[in-house]
């Protein structure tokens, strides 16, 4: 077994710390370490996004890196979703818009959502297809997901948490 | 999947990330952004001993046009030259090409300078640097050395790269007035590697003739293509709809794209046509404005 190095990592707020070999994934570590287990393994060769989370406030494909890589940084799951006891309006318009059945790719769709919205308030639709094109869904035609986006951008625009 | 074991190396200078390189030989790759080296990994085609992580080395992200030359740090992730205003501004071909380089959360993490190192002719970039004419800037234990895009691919996987260096900068000679270029790639689905894709950057004069031009096909052989022969026919003449057809059957004629899952070589060579043609009308459009 190699040399197990120190992560100090900020995740959802809180700072952890655990020992990992080099080799091990972002998402093992964060699933199987730190016992969050929104993030879900899909693919496992970098195409569904299932594994999506926010590294220093950026989505990235957690099964492509390695955890020793956010080592210092701050990441956030879908566990981490800003919510003030309610649910975040993005979780919220997920409900109300049926955006999911599985509920597979959901996490992963909420934290690229999420991204997009930080970034775009108002998306237009296209721009929602762009900001969750690196989200892979088989069961729902994206077309709710799509919905419950704008659902948030939305409650999101009348003044809700952010 | 899990990669094999491996040493870990975070340097925080260039110099020690050139040191380490020396130290231990073949076996040490480069970790830029690793989307193209992270997967290899997991499916053990690629097993480096030594994994020296650069991410921390600062001073090699940036977009910036200097002495004549866009000059782009080899670490600069593809989300940033998607966002930067001088790329937006004057670099059209550069736009298209990183707006179709795999998703969002991919772009977030892989580097310009990984897309070229990689080797790899599926990858976007090498085919739109060979059209824009670039220079890449190698940086080992001798110091820093200038190589010419056209000398940079060698073969599938293998670049000019010596083992013990980096590609730090990229340069693209800032292009003259009346330029204009256009990524035209065919993918199966966002995300995927190009199905066929063409790079076009042209020059006209102030008569409308072509003055320079550039074509590059993207996963049309063992390495980035360059159509030459598309590229002479067009050299020196004032485009029309029967020229661009010449041209585009021409880069056809030169490519040499394999059977894969993502279709058989006749499809593909029926796609470098079509997609010349319009990467060529788009980029000579943008080139009249």
């Amino acid at each position: 077994m190699a040399k197990k190095e120190l992560i100090q990592v900020k995740i959802n707020g809180k700072d952890r710390e655990a020992a990992a070999e080099p080799r091990l994934l972002l998402v093992h570590f964060i699933r199987e370490q730190l016992g969050l287990t929104g993030t879900h393994v899909g693919c496992d060769t970098s195409n569904c996004g299932a594994c999506t989370v926010l590294v220093n406030g950026k989505t990235v494909k957690s099964c492509t890196m390695f955890a020793v890589q956010v080592d210092g940084a701050e990441v956030m799951t879908v566990e981490g979703l800003p919510s003030n006891g309610a649910l975040h309006p993005l979780q919220e318009g997920f409900k109300e818009e049926h955006a999911l059945q599985c509920g597979f790719c959901t996490p992963g769709m909420l934290i690229s959502s999420y991204a997009l919205l930080q970034k775009n308030p108002k998306p237009t639709e296209e721009e929602i297809r762009w900001g969750i094109s690196g989200n892979l869904c088989r069961c729902t035609g994206y077309v709710n997901i799509v919905k419950a986006v704008q659902f948030a951008s939305n409650k999101l625009a009348q003044g809700g948490a952010k | 999947m899990i990669p094999p074991a491996f040493e870990y190396l975070r340097p925080k200078t260039l110099p020690e990330a050139v040191a380490m390189l020396q130290q231990h030989g073949d076996d040490a790759k480069i970790l830029s952004g690793g989307q193209s080296l992270i997967p290899m990994m997991k499916l053990r085609l690629a097993r480096p001993s030594h994994l020296i992580d650069i991410n921390r080395v600062s001073g090699l992200s940036y977009v910036k046009e200097e002495g004549g030359f866009l000059k782009i740090g080899g670490l600069t992730r593809e989300a940033e030259l998607e966002a930067s205003s001088v790329v937006r501004a004057k670099y059209p071909l550069l736009l298209d090409t990183a707006t179709v380089i795999a998703d969002p959360q991919v772009r977030n993490m892989a580097t310009v300078g990984g897309n070229l190192a990689h080797g790899d002719p599926a990858n976007d970039h090498p085919a739109t640097m060979l059209a824009m004419g670039a220079q890449v800037v190698a940086t080992g234990a001798k110091g820093e050395r200038v190589i010419a895009i056209d000398d940079f691919f060698v073969s599938l996987f293998t670049t000019a790269l010596e083992h013990d260096e980096i590609l730090t900068e990229i340069r693209i000679p800032i292009p003259p007035a009346h330029s204009g270029g256009a990524y035209f790639k065919l993918e199966r689905k966002v995300g995927d590697f190009a199905t066929a894709a063409t790079a076009v950057q042209v020059t006209l004069d102030d008569k409308g003739t072509i003055q320079k031009i550039g074509i590059g096909l993207t996963n049309a052989g063992p390495t980035p293509l360059r159509a030459k022969s598309a590229e002479d026919a067009l050299r020196g003449k004032k485009p029309d709809a029967a020229l661009i057809n010449q041209a585009s059957q021409l880069a056809m004629d030169s490519a040499d794209p394999s059977a894969d899952l993502r279709g058989p070589a006749e499809y593909k060579k029926g796609l470098i046509k079509e997609l010349t043609k319009r990467a060529l009308t788009r980029a000579l459009e943008r080139a009249s404005k």
